[in-house]
C-alpha cells in the first residue's frame, strides 16, 4: 500500500471530515433552534433565515472583501429576521408556526431578489485550520481542514448549556419555556424574553447560512440550502433541548450527509445517490424512535405549541 | 413602610377596613373589615363569587380597592401592585402551582429571588438552600425536577418559597384542592405549626369545613361580598357556618338511599394494565357493580385509579383481562356505550369531556347528535339540539351567558354540571364517575351528590372514584380502596371505619 492510497480507509476518513464539515450549518441552526424553542417558541422560518444568511455573508463578503465581515452580516441579517417572528407572535392570537413558515419562504424570495447580481462573484473564504499536520498522508491532511466556525459553533453549544443550567438568563429563558404562568407570578414578561430569545436564535441560523455559503459549498447560488433549516427542527427535538447533544446530533446528521459522497470518492458508482438521502431517512427515523403514544416527550418546554 | 422591612422577622398582622371594591355598578366587595392577627391561621370561608379572590387581590395589591384601608403591622399602607407587597412580606400561594414544572426545587427557588445573581455559583446556592431547609419543620428534595414530585410536596415547596423570600404574611388559595386528604391534613399541619411558632400569619381561602375546624383559629365568611359572619373557629359549628355562607336558602341534601342493589352491571376480571408512566402495573383482579349501588373507590391520587377510568373510558387499552356490561363485552365503543346506557363523568370534564371550544348546546349535544330515534342521521338537527340544550342547562342550572358562548368560557362548576345533564339525561344504566366535585363550590357539590344519589335511585350501577374520603364515606354503598394499582381492601359503606380506610390506602395492610 503506497503512501498516499489509504484503500477503504478512505471512507470513514472521507465521513468524519464530511460529518464535521457537513454538520456545521445544521449545527449552527440547531443551536438557534433549541434558544428559541427554550424559551416556548417554535421558529421554522430558520430555513429562510439560514438562505438569507448565505446570501448576505456572500455579499458583504464580497463587497467587503473579508469573510467575518460576512458572517457578521448574516447575523445582523438572522436577528432581524427572528427579531420579526418574535414581535409577530407576540401579537394576540398569532401562531408561531404558521408565521414560521411564512417567514421562511419570504426569506427566501428575498435572498434570491437580492442575490441574483451575487451569483458570478467570487467572495473570500471563510479560514481553515489544519488539524492534519501530523499525518505525511494529502488525504488525512485535507480532511482534517476544519472551519473556524465548527470550533465556534462547539464552543456555542457548551456556553448554551452553561448559561440554561448556570446563569440567571439561562433560569429566565427555561422558566418563560415552561410555563407562561409561573414565569407571570415571578414578574418576567414572557414574550420579551421570547422575542429575544427568537433574534439571538436567528443569528445563529444567519451564521448557519454564511458557512454554506462562504465555505463549504462555497458559493452562493438559489440551491444553497438542502432543508437543513427545516431539518434542525427534528433535530432539536432529537437532542431533547440540550446544546450539548445538539452538537452530537448534528455530527451525526452532516455524517450521514457525508455517505454519499464518501462513498462516490472510493469508486462505489451504484446506487450511491441512495445514500444521498441518508439525512432525510434519519430524520424519518429519529422522529418515529423518539415518539411515543403513551409518553409525554421528556425534555419539551411546556409551552411550546407541539407539545402543548 | 420602612418599619415592615424584608429583613424583619415575625408573623405579620393585616387588617382590612371597610375595604369596598366595585367594578363599573357591580359591587364585587362590600364594606369589609376583617382582623388577621399576627400569628394567627384565619380562614376565609365563601362560596364561587363571594369576594374572597376580590378581597386577597385588594391586600395584595392586584387591585386598588375603591374605598377602605389597608392596614399591615399596625399601619395604614398604600399597597399600589404586588411587588410592594412582596417588599411589605406579604405573599400568596396561589390555587394552581406557579412553579416551574421542568426546573429543580432549587432552581426554582433561586430564580424566584428578585436579587438572582446573573452568574449562579451552584455550591454557594445549595449550601445556601440547604442552610434555609435545616431551619424549617419540613424539607423538600432540592435536585428533583418538579414534575417529579407528587402534589403534596409541589405544595410544601410553594410554601417554603414565600419563606423563603422572607414572606412572613401569607395568603393560602385553596392550598388543598389539588391535594389528597392525607396530603392536604399533613402540609396544613405544617403550616399551623409555622403559625404557633410566630414565624408566618396565614389567610386561606378555603370552601372545606372540615380543614377550618381541624386548622383554623378564626374564620371570616362572605356571602355576596359582604362579610357574612365571623368568630373563632371553635364557637361555631359547621351547621352555623355553612348557613352564614349560603344564606336563607336551604342546602340541597343528598336524597336518602333507597332501594337494594340488582343484577350486576359492570364486571372487571383479571384486568391489567401499565400506568401513566409506564413504570408500575395496574392489576384488578375482579370488580363488580350491581345496579341500584354506588361503588366508592377510595385512594390516594397516583395509585391507579386514573388509569382504572381510562379504562373503563376507553382512553387506555388493558393489556390482559376482561371488561363486561351485562355479562357482553365492552371496550367502550361508542355504540356499546349507547345500547348498554353507559355514561362518564370524568376528572377535569372541559379535557375529558368536553370540546372546550364547541359551543354549550353543541356540547350537551354530544351524546344525541348522530342519532334519530333508533337509527343513525346525517344531517343535524340543529333546532331540536338546541332546544334540548335549552332546557338541560334550565334544569340543571347551568351558568352561562348564552348557549352559543364556548363551553370552555363557562367556569369549572357550571362545566360539570353541563356535562352532568348531558351524561345523566335519558336512560342511565351504568354511570362511571371520577372526582366529580374537584375545585368546586359548597352548593355546587352538594347539587351533584344529590344528582348521583338519584341516579343510584333511579336504578343505576354507580362506580365513582374519588380521593375525597368524605364524598365516598357520604355516597358509597360499598368501599374498595386501591393501593399500587390494586384493590386492597373493601368494606360495606354503612359501618365503614375510616381509620381502617386510611391504613389501607397508605399501603400498609
Amino acid at each position: 500500500m503506497s503512501e498516499t492510497d489509504l484503500g477503504l480507509w478512505a471512507v470513514p476518513l472521507a465521513i468524519l471530515a464530511g460529518a464535521i464539515r457537513v454538520s456545521t450549518p445544521f449545527l449552527f441552526v440547531s443551536l438557534g433552534e433549541c434558544l428559541t424553542e427554550r424559551s416556548g417558541r417554535i421558529n421554522l422560518g430558520l430555513e429562510g433565515t439560514l438562505v438569507f444568511g448565505a446570501m448576505a455573508g456572500y455579499a458583504v463578503a464580497y463587497e467587503s472583501g473579508s469573510a467575518w465581515a460576512g458572517v457578521g452580516a448574516a447575523a445582523l441579517a438572522g436577528i432581524v429576521f427572528g427579531y420579526v417572528h418574535g414581535l409577530l407572535c407576540s401579537l394576540p392570537k398569532v401562531n408561531d408556526i404558521a408565521i414560521g413558515i411564512a417567514l421562511m419562504i419570504l426569506g427566501m424570495g428575498l435572498a434570491f431578489f437580492f442575490g441574483k447580481s451575487y451569483v458570478q462573484p467570487v467572495a473570500p473564504n471563510l479560514p481553515a485550520i489544519g488539524l492534519g499536520w501530523w499525518s505525511e498522508s494529502p488525504q488525512v491532511r485535507s480532511a482534517l481542514q476544519v472551519n473556524a466556525l465548527f470550533f465556534i459553533g462547539a464552543i456555542a453549544a457548551l456556553g448554551l448549556w452553561w448559561m440554561f443550567k448556570s446563569t440567571r438568563v439561562g433560569l429566565v429563558i427555561r422558566v418563560v419555556g415552561d410555563s407562561s404562568d409561573a414565569a407571570r407570578a415571578t414578574g418576567l414578561r414572557p414574550n420579551r424574553v421570547r422575542v429575544l430569545s427568537t433574534a439571538a436564535g436567528g443569528a445563529f441560523a444567519g451564521i448557519g447560512g454564511a458557512y454554506l455559503s462562504l465555505y463549504y459549498p462555497g458559493s452562493w447560488n438559489e440551491g444553497i440550502s438542502s432543508g437543513q433549516g427545516l431539518m434542525a427542527v427534528a433535530l432539536v427535538i432529537f437532542a431533547r433541548w440540550n446544546p450539548i447533544l445538539c452538537f452530537w446530533a448534528a455530527l451525526l446528521f452532516g455524517g450521514a450527509g457525508a455517505l454519499g459522497p464518501a462513498l462516490q470518492s472510493v469508486g462505489i458508482s451504484q446506487g450511491y445517490y441512495l445514500f444521498y438521502a441518508a439525512p432525510y431517512v434519519l430524520t424519518l427515523l429519529v422522529l418515529i424512535a423518539t415518539s411515543s403514544p403513551n409518553r409525554a416527550m421528556t425534555g419539551a418546554p411546556g409551552e411550546l405549541s407541539i407539545t402543548k | 413602610m420602612t418599619v415592615q422591612g424584608q429583613n424583619a422577622k415575625g408573623a405579620l398582622g393585616v387588617e382590612t377596613v371597610g375595604m369596598t371594591m366595585r367594578f363599573g355598578g357591580f359591587t364585587a366587595l362590600d364594606d369589609v373589615s376583617i382582623e388577621i392577627r399576627p400569628g394567627s391561621f384565619h380562614a376565609l370561608l365563601g362560596e364561587n363569587g363571594a369576594g374572597k379572590s376580590t378581597l386577597v387581590k385588594c391586600i395584595m395589591g392586584f387591585y386598588r380597592a375603591t374605598a377602605g384601608q389597608l392596614m399591615v403591622g399596625g399601619q395604614e399602607v398604600d399597597i399600589p401592585d404586588p411587588n410592594a407587597a412582596h417588599a411589605m412580606g406579604l405573599g400568596m400561594v396561589y390555587q394552581h402551582f406557579t412553579l416551574v414544572p421542568s426546573l429543580t426545587a432549587a432552581e426554582n427557588l433561586v430564580i424566584s429571588r428578585a436579587d438572582a445573581p446573573s452568574v449562579i455559583d451552584w455550591s454557594r446556592e445549595t449550601a445556601a438552600l440547604e442552610a434555609f431547609l435545616d431551619g424549617m419543620p419540613f424539607r423538600v428534595p432540592l435536585d428533583q425536577p418538579i414534575n417529579r414530585l407528587a402534589a403534596g410536596e409541589k405544595q410544601k415547596l410553594e410554601i417554603l418559597k414565600q419563606l423563603y423570600l422572607g414572606r412572613r404574611f401569607l395568603i393560602l388559595d385553596e392550598p388543598t384542592s389539588v391535594l389528597t386528604p392525607a396530603e392536604a391534613d399533613e402540609v396544613l399541619g405544617l403550616v399551623r405549626g409555622l403559625c404557633e411558632a410566630g414565624q408566618i400569619t396565614v389567610l386561606m381561602i378555603t370552601h372545606k369545613f372540615r380543614e377550618v375546624t381541624a386548622f383554623a383559629d378564626e374564620v371570616s365568611i362572605l356571602r355576596r361580598g359582604r362579610l357574612a359572619g365571623k368568630g373563632r373557629v371553635r364557637d361555631l359549628s359547621h351547621a352555623e357556618m355553612a348557613a352564614m355562607m349560603v344564606g336563607a336558602a336551604a342546602l340541597p341534601q343528598s336524597a336518602a338511599r333507597d332501594g337494594a342493589a340488582g343484577e350486576p352491571v359492570l364486571s372487571l376480571e383479571g384486568v391489567r394494565a401499565i400506568d401513566r408512566s409506564g413504570l408500575k402495573p395496574i392489576a384488578i383482579d375482579r370488580l363488580e357493580v350491581r345496579a341500584r349501588e354506588i361503588v366508592g373507590i377510595a385512594g390516594i391520587s397516583g395509585n391507579g385509579q386514573m388509569e382504572l377510568m381510562e379504562i373503563l373510558a376507553g382512553q387506555r387499552k388493558p393489556a390482559a383481562g376482561s371488561i363486561r356490561v351485562k355479562g357482553q363485552p365492552f371496550n367502550a365503543r361508542r355504540q356499546q356505550a349507547r345500547i348498554n346506557c353507559v355514561r362518564y363523568l370524568p376528572e377535569e370534564p372541559l379535557r375529558n369531556a368536553c370540546a372546550p371550544k364547541m359551543s354549550v348546546t353543541e356540547n350537551i349535544g354530544f351524546r344525541t347528535f348522530d342519532v334519530n330515534g333508533k337509527g343513525p342521521r346525517f344531517w343535524l338537527g340543529m333546532r331540536e339540539l338546541g332546544r334540548n340544550a335549552a332546557a338541560l342547562v334550565r334544569e340543571y342550572k347551568v351558568k352561562t351567558a348564552s348557549l352559543e358562548s364556548p363551553i370552555a368560557a363557562l367556569s369549572g362548576g357550571n362545566v360539570q354540571r353541563a356535562v352532568l345533564a348531558r351524561e345523566l339525561s335519558g336512560e342511565v344504566d351504568l354511570l362511571l364517575i371520577s372526582n366529580p366535585c374537584f375545585g368546586l363550590d359548597f352548593s355546587a357539590v352538594g347539587e351533584i351528590r344529590a344528582r348521583i344519589m338519584a341516579a343510584r335511585n333511579n336504578g343505576a350501577a354507580v362506580l365513582l372514584i374519588s380521593e375525597d374520603l368524605d364524598e365516598i364515606m357520604e355516597l358509597a354503598d360499598r368501599i374498595l380502596v386501591m393501593a399500587e394499582g390494586r384493590i386492597a381492601f373493601e368494606t360495606p359503606g354503612g359501618q365503614a371505619d375510616i381509620t381502617e380506610i386510611g391504613r389501607h390506602m397508605a399501603g400498609h395492610a
